[in-house]
């Protein structure tokens, strides 16, 4: 026998259920608690940067979107810098979070973000990836949360040399990742769980 | 600054697909239409994953961590058999992982959710609003106080019924590790039955998620406990520099 790897397993996935919002949202859901809901605001103060509004819907294999889900994002600021313990390049902006968490409306479905477009931020080989958003999809039916990424449709030019964008086998499925401007500072990422518009999901 | 001979946080360890539930799993019927069917595209972590928002132990309030009061009105507490659920959030490298954000949400002693769109008949705890939160300490300890949540029926199949449990939300240091689960009670003989269990590929891994009761800490005369960890994933950690910085 050999020696044993002592490592520990990751804890398994479960779904967040129908009730996540009583968790992470408590307010949005009528429970008047801690002051407020955990990344409400991305901004606490004038921020650097372009402001933008990001609105989007998550839909199921049917079409039908989803009136349970939570979703969050995490970026960098307007210079690229990510407001973290883990930053060892630089200071972020002192106003920005980097973090927001978004209830699907209760009706509609549809999540919304107020922040800022996201710096470039570099590949571990040094060069610059696009500028993009990270998401995280969580709701009843989903066994294990969904990561995937927000890019920008007018960054074109970033976009083409991107080093995961790039590396897409199938790149008709690229536009599933892309925000789509829908006028200034307003883009639009609906998030498609399965069928033939289905986003690509990732395992980071 | 890093010395000579220091070992350097490198990206984390990818997630164990194999271990971890699929996507699809019809018995759950909701996850059906809710499944990507692409493969997921897999590539190392970044920055965007290696790094994670910052919450301070100053946000929390006095109650946060007590279920039982943190609803309630002055004087009152809510309703059912009183519970202390604790334990240590750990990397897979067996380390504590300190200042991680925990928030947990359950069902009242009846089965209840206080939800809009919650259905089941039992009543509604008016000192129960079930939520909480907390943040690990340098140990990456974390405890809270509540009741013991309820098992309840759920339309599923045509009689299919949840064991009684409470969810957890886990935010570690890098975005990366986010993870939300749920916790079982030992014992329950409603865990081997549940379709959401069933999506658990192995015993070991519904061990995992069952937290035994832990006489140690237990209050006399007041309240049980249950000793609950979770594990997040790990970050390499490298004394030689074949990776550039940030991967």
């Amino acid at each position: 026998m050999v020696q044993p790897l002592e490592y520990l397993k990751e804890s398994p996935s479960q779904t967040a259920g129908p009730y996540v919002h009583i968790g992470c949202t408590p307010n949005f859901t009528g429970i008047e608690m801690y002051g407020g809901d955990l990344g409400t605001s991305m901004k606490t103060g004038p921020v650097k940067g372009e402001e933008i509004t990001i609105k989007g819907t998550v839909y199921d294999g049917t079409g039908t979107p989803l009136r349970d889900a939570l979703i969050e994002i995490w970026q960098p600021d307007a210079a690229g810098l990510f407001p973290s313990a883990n930053e060892t390049r630089g200071a972020a902006d002192p106003n920005f979070t980097g973090w927001g968490r978004s209830p699907g409306d209760m009706t509609t479905g549809e999540f919304v973000f107020e922040t800022v477009k996201p710096g470039a931020v570099p590949w571990p080989d040094g060069q610059m990836q696009a500028p993009h958003i990270t998401a995280w999809i969580v709701a009843r039916g989903i066994n294990i949360g969904l990561h995937t990424r927000i890019y920008f449709e007018d960054e074109a030019d970033a976009n083409a040399i991107d080093p995961i964008l790039s590396r897409i086998e199938h790149q008709n499925r690229v536009p599933t990742l892309l925000a789509k401007k829908e006028k200034d500072g307003e883009y639009r990422f609906d998030i498609h769980l399965q069928g033939p518009n289905e986003t690509i999901f990732f395992d980071i | 600054m890093n010395l000579p001979n220091t070992p350097r946080p490198g990206g984390f360890i990818p997630r164990d697909r194999s271990w971890q539930p699929e996507a699809l799993t019809p018995a759950y019927k909701t996850s059906v239409k809710r499944s990507p069917q692409a493969a997921l595209l897999s590539f190392p972590t970044t920055l965007s994953e290696e790094t994670s928002p910052i919450f301070g132990h100053n946000m929390l309030g006095e109650l946060d961590n007590d279920l039982i009061h943190n609803y309630a009105q002055p004087g009152e507490s809510a309703i059912g058999p009183r519970i202390i659920v604790h334990g240590r959030v750990l990397d897979e490298m067996g380390r504590g992982v300190p200042g991680a954000l925990v928030e947990f949400w359950q069902a009242n002693a009846g089965g209840r959710y206080r939800h809009k769109k919650e259905t089941y008949l039992a009543p509604l705890d008016p000192n129960f609003g079930g939520c909480g939160r907390a943040i690990t300490d340098e140990t990456g300890a974390y405890e809270f106080r509540s009741v013991k949540p309820g098992p309840y029926p759920w339309p599923n199949g045509m009689n299919d019924w949840r064991p009684a449990h409470i969810h957890f939300s886990l935010f570690g240091h890098g975005f990366a590790q986010r993870l939300i689960t749920q916790m079982y009670f030992e014992g329950d003989p409603l865990i081997p039955l549940c379709p959401i269990v069933g999506v658990l590929k192995s015993q070991e891994a519904v061990d995992a998620l069952t937290a035994p009761l832990d006489m140690n800490r237990t209050v006399p005369m007041d309240s049980l406990s249950y000793k609950f960890d979770m594990v997040l994933r790990g970050r390499r950690q490298t004394y030689f520099e074949n990776r550039k910085e940030g991967m």
